[in-house]
């Protein structure tokens, strides 16, 4: 899907270099030029998505701006209970950009969620870039673990919601303190791509929370690892993906650590608990239709005592498929390059793999949802998208689920 | 084409208007929930009542909060999903006490085992040579009736010795009110001792003292009610403040009364003549009436919970050797029948009845009937096929 939104905005903005673009868009940059790292623009992978962004830089400041706003109305029902139309401002980014050298640039994206409750730095990365294929990058970096938590501002996406697999499974957007590697290699019409990290990480919150059930995302209320590693365990991240032009991209990911308070004062107060999260993620274009599929899976092991409760899973799979059909590409009102776009997403995501120790039933905890969509992309930098979600949870005993459904219209965009 | 896509788009727009609420799933039928508050409360109780629900569905306990270190569960609604009964992973332990005497076993953690705990945290162990029995989470729906029949009521029910030779002999479990209790104003007093009605023993005064227990043994949160931290033995400060505590009790009062389903149906009609014939309504009375309470829509109604709270003899088939209070370890009280069609709703859609879920169907259930009940289990084996399904059919409509 975000293939079609890079296309069309490479389309308007000319075959640039990708940093390039990234300091120059709508031609208003007065940077000095920085050397193109990648001699293969059009085919960015899911990584570079920090830098598929506008950026809009004003005279001779050292500095690009740009950002992205979501604003949405929604009515859900659930069971026949409504709370009514309700309107949200669930996040509003800013980015910020600046090329130190040649080589050496930084950025950050800071996110004010909920109209302000939250403020979070979700990115704040210098890179050192000693060759294409090796670069070093340090502060805040967002795990790469699945695709989307490094890809997802809203303007790209077609549905006013977050995928359920990617933030309330994995913890979108789940950034950390730390250091990394990451380089690209070239050859004809394949991309290869690698990251590594070792940051700061997880706590006892995941399976120790207000939710109830074994919950990753339950970690990002802890500020504290931007300050120091709860257990003095470092969370590695490793991915590689691999994109080819003609027919996409797929991405193999892990991240995995210790994540208790194992110790304490040199007293040990519990044994080393570890989680490992695998991830699988691609995106194409099927030729001809021009469909565009996203898709990402994700499976999350975590050692949790056998004595503990059991709504604490120790096995959570989940992910999500979209399916974006465009429909017309031309003008549509005053709007010469504007899109329609038909959109599709089938998520599900079972919070506790496994069955009843008790009984041998299965354990359920479960979600899934389909979603349809129909978006308009006056320009590739902002998208007018209506959608109707279905979504069916049961509870950890797997009775009759509880249906969700409701309508949203909603609007994205960067500036 | 233009005029078409700008059809198209502006129908996108107006999409939401057209979302009424037909593209929304429809509400499921009252009588098909256990949950959901009785008819006639006020704004205020309303109000009560929904902050009850939040403190007893949403509300999960943490580390932070207070939760264990040893515990059972980790909050009231992961026991009693849907207010219904609840499913064998939640099922809890107590030991200790095998006769009248007392419990045995509370200086090594009785009544209640904390099998569960936070991680670092070794469980509570189950003493060597200590009685025991497993417990299902019964359902909630309306206790707050239950809670209100007259004492009076309750005994003109009992029949200690049989005087009537019908083979049933109900009578109450006589407990000890703890200090934070006062008996109601009707309430009938035995050498010190009142009525208990709540717990598969009978060994629980109200509802008040049931959640203070709850919180406190099931999920390791003190209050002022229930002080003592389960794994330390120690008083510690409320983790659970008094107001939540009587929110969550407010809750339970009033929810409402299972509602019948298919009534009216020829077999379940046939079914109640077979259930009132085979005996069962001798322990399972089908009317009981409220008597006064601050509440009104709880006040003075004519209920049918299809017991009589009282304790009878089950015999071997069903005594594990563990008692509560003045019942013996045979004995059990009778469990309401209200609500047993739709236990299947709240337990992953399997029926697991009787005490410890070990029935997993109403006829199994009935023929693990012993010592009072016996009686009525063998009519019921005598009856044919179709009566059989009848009868289960009866009881699936309470």
């Amino acid at each position: 899907m975000h293939n079609t939104f890079i296309s069309c905005w490479l389309k308007r903005i000319g075959p640039a270099s990708l940093l390039a673009m990234t300091f120059s868009a709508f031609g208003q940059t007065e940077m000095p030029p920085v050397e193109n790292p990648n001699p293969d623009t059009t085919q960015p992978l899911n990584m570079d998505a920090v830098y598929t962004r506008p950026f809009l830089q004003l005279g001779k400041t050292p500095v690009a701006l740009g950002g992205y706003v979501e604003a949405h109305s929604a009515w859900f029902s659930e069971d026949g209970i409504s709370d009514g139309l309700s309107f949200q401002l669930p996040r509003l980014t800013i980015f910020a950009a600046s090329g130190i050298t040649r080589s050496i640039k930084f950025l950050t994206e800071i996110e004010f969620e909920e109209g302000g409750r939250e403020i979070n730095i979700e990115f704040a990365s210098v890179d050192v870039q000693f060759h294409p294929a090796l670069n070093l990058r340090g502060g805040v970096v967002m795990n790469p673990i699945g695709a989307f938590n490094q890809n997802h501002d809203g303007p790209k996406w077609e549905f006013c919601n977050r995928p359920v697999a990617a933030t309330q499974m994995l913890p979108a957007t789940w950034s950390n303190v730390g250091f990394g590697l990451y380089g690209k290699f070239y050859r004809g019409p394949w991309t290869i791509g690698y990251e590594g990290y070792l940051t700061n990480g997880f706590d006892d919150s995941i399976i120790d929370n207000a939710e109830g059930r074994t919950a990753l995302p339950a970690a990002k209320a802890g500020g504290e690892r931007f300050e120091e590693s709860f257990n003095g365990r470092p969370l590695l991240s490793l991915k590689t993906a691999i994109r080819h032009q003609k027919i996409g991209e797929i991405g193999v990911s892990y991240m995995g650590g210790v994540f208790n308070k194992f110790q304490e004062d040199g007293l040990q107060l519990d044994e080393k608990r570890r989680i490992h999260v695998f991830a699988l993620d691609f995106n194409t274009r099927i030729p001809g239709a021009g469909t565009n599929l996203t898709g990402e899976w994700a499976w999350v092991q975590v050692d949790v005592p056998e004595t503990y409760a059991p709504q604490y899973g120790s096995g959570q799979h989940g992910g999500f498929l979209d399916v974006v059909q465009p429909l017309f590409t031309g003008r549509i009102f005053h709007w010469a390059n504007s899109t329609v776009n038909l959109a599709a997403r089938l998520e599900y995501v079972d919070w506790n793999t496994g069955t009843f120790a008790e009984t041998g039933g299965v354990i359920g905890d479960s979600l899934l949802g389909l979603s349809g969509g129909l978006s308009f992309r006056p320009s590739a930098q902002t998208v007018l998208r209506v959608n109707y979600v279905y979504q069916w949870r049961r509870d950890l005993f797997g009775n009759a689920p509880a249906r969700t459904a409701g309508w949203q219209f909603g609007l994205s965009s960067y500036f | 084409m233009r005029i078409s896509i700008r059809i198209l788009f502006l129908a996108g727009l107006l999409a939401p208007g057209l979302g009424c609420e037909k593209t929304f799933p429809g509400a499921p039928a009252e009588a098909d929930l256990l949950d959901g508050p009785v008819e006639g409360l006020s704004n205020d109780q309303a109000r009560q009542f929904l902050a009850g629900d939040i403190a007893f569905n949403n509300e999960i306990f943490t580390v932070a909060t207070g939760l264990g270190p040893l515990f059972v569960a980790t909050s009231c609604g992961s026991c009693h999903p849907g207010d219904g009964k609840g499913h064998p992973t939640n099922a809890l332990i107590r030991f200790g006490q095998s006769d009248s005497t007392g419990n045995q076993f509370l200086h090594l953690g009785g009544p209640q085992l904390q099998h569960r705990a936070l991680p670092g945290y070794g469980p509570e162990q189950l003493p060597l040579g200590a009685p025991f029995t497993k417990l299902l989470p019964p359902a909630n729906t309306g206790l707050g009736f239950l809670e209100i029949v007259p004492d009076a009521d309750i005994l003109a029910l009992a029949d200690p010795d049989d005087l009537d030779g019908d083979g049933i002999s109900g009578r109450p479990n006589w407990v000890t009110l703890p200090g934070y209790l006062a008996p109601r104003p009707d309430a009938v007093a035995q050498h010190g001792k009142y009525i208990g009605r709540f717990g598969k023993k009978a060994a629980v005064y109200d509802l008040l003292q049931q959640t203070a227990n709850a919180y406190n043994q099931d999920m390791g949160v003190t209050s002022t009610y229930a002080p003592t931290d389960t794994y330390s033995g120690a008083e510690i400060d409320p983790e659970v403040s008094n107001r939540t505590v009587e929110d969550v009790v407010f809750y339970l009062r009033t929810l409402k009364a299972p509602i019948t389903r298919n009534a009216s149906g020829p077999d379940v009609a046939t079914g109640k003549l077979l259930f009132e014939q085979s005996g069962c309504a001798g322990c399972h009375k089908p009317v009981l009436r409220t008597g006064a309470s601050p509440i009104a829509a709880l006040a003075f109604r004519e209920i049918a919970p299809y017991t009589d709270l009282l304790l009878h003899d089950m015999g071997p088939e069903l005594d594990d050797g563990y008692t509560e209070g003045t019942a013996l370890s045979s004995e059990w009280r009778t469990p309401p029948l209200w609500g047993l069609g739709l236990s299947k709703t709240t337990q992953g859609g399997q029926y697991y009845l009787l005490h410890d879920g070990r029935a997993n169907s109403i006829e199994a259930a009935i023929l693990l009937h012993g010592g009072e009940g016996t009686g009525s289990r063998e009519k019921f084996k005598a009856l044919s096929e179709t009566e059989r399904r009848q009868l289960i059919a009866f009881l699936e409509s309470l």
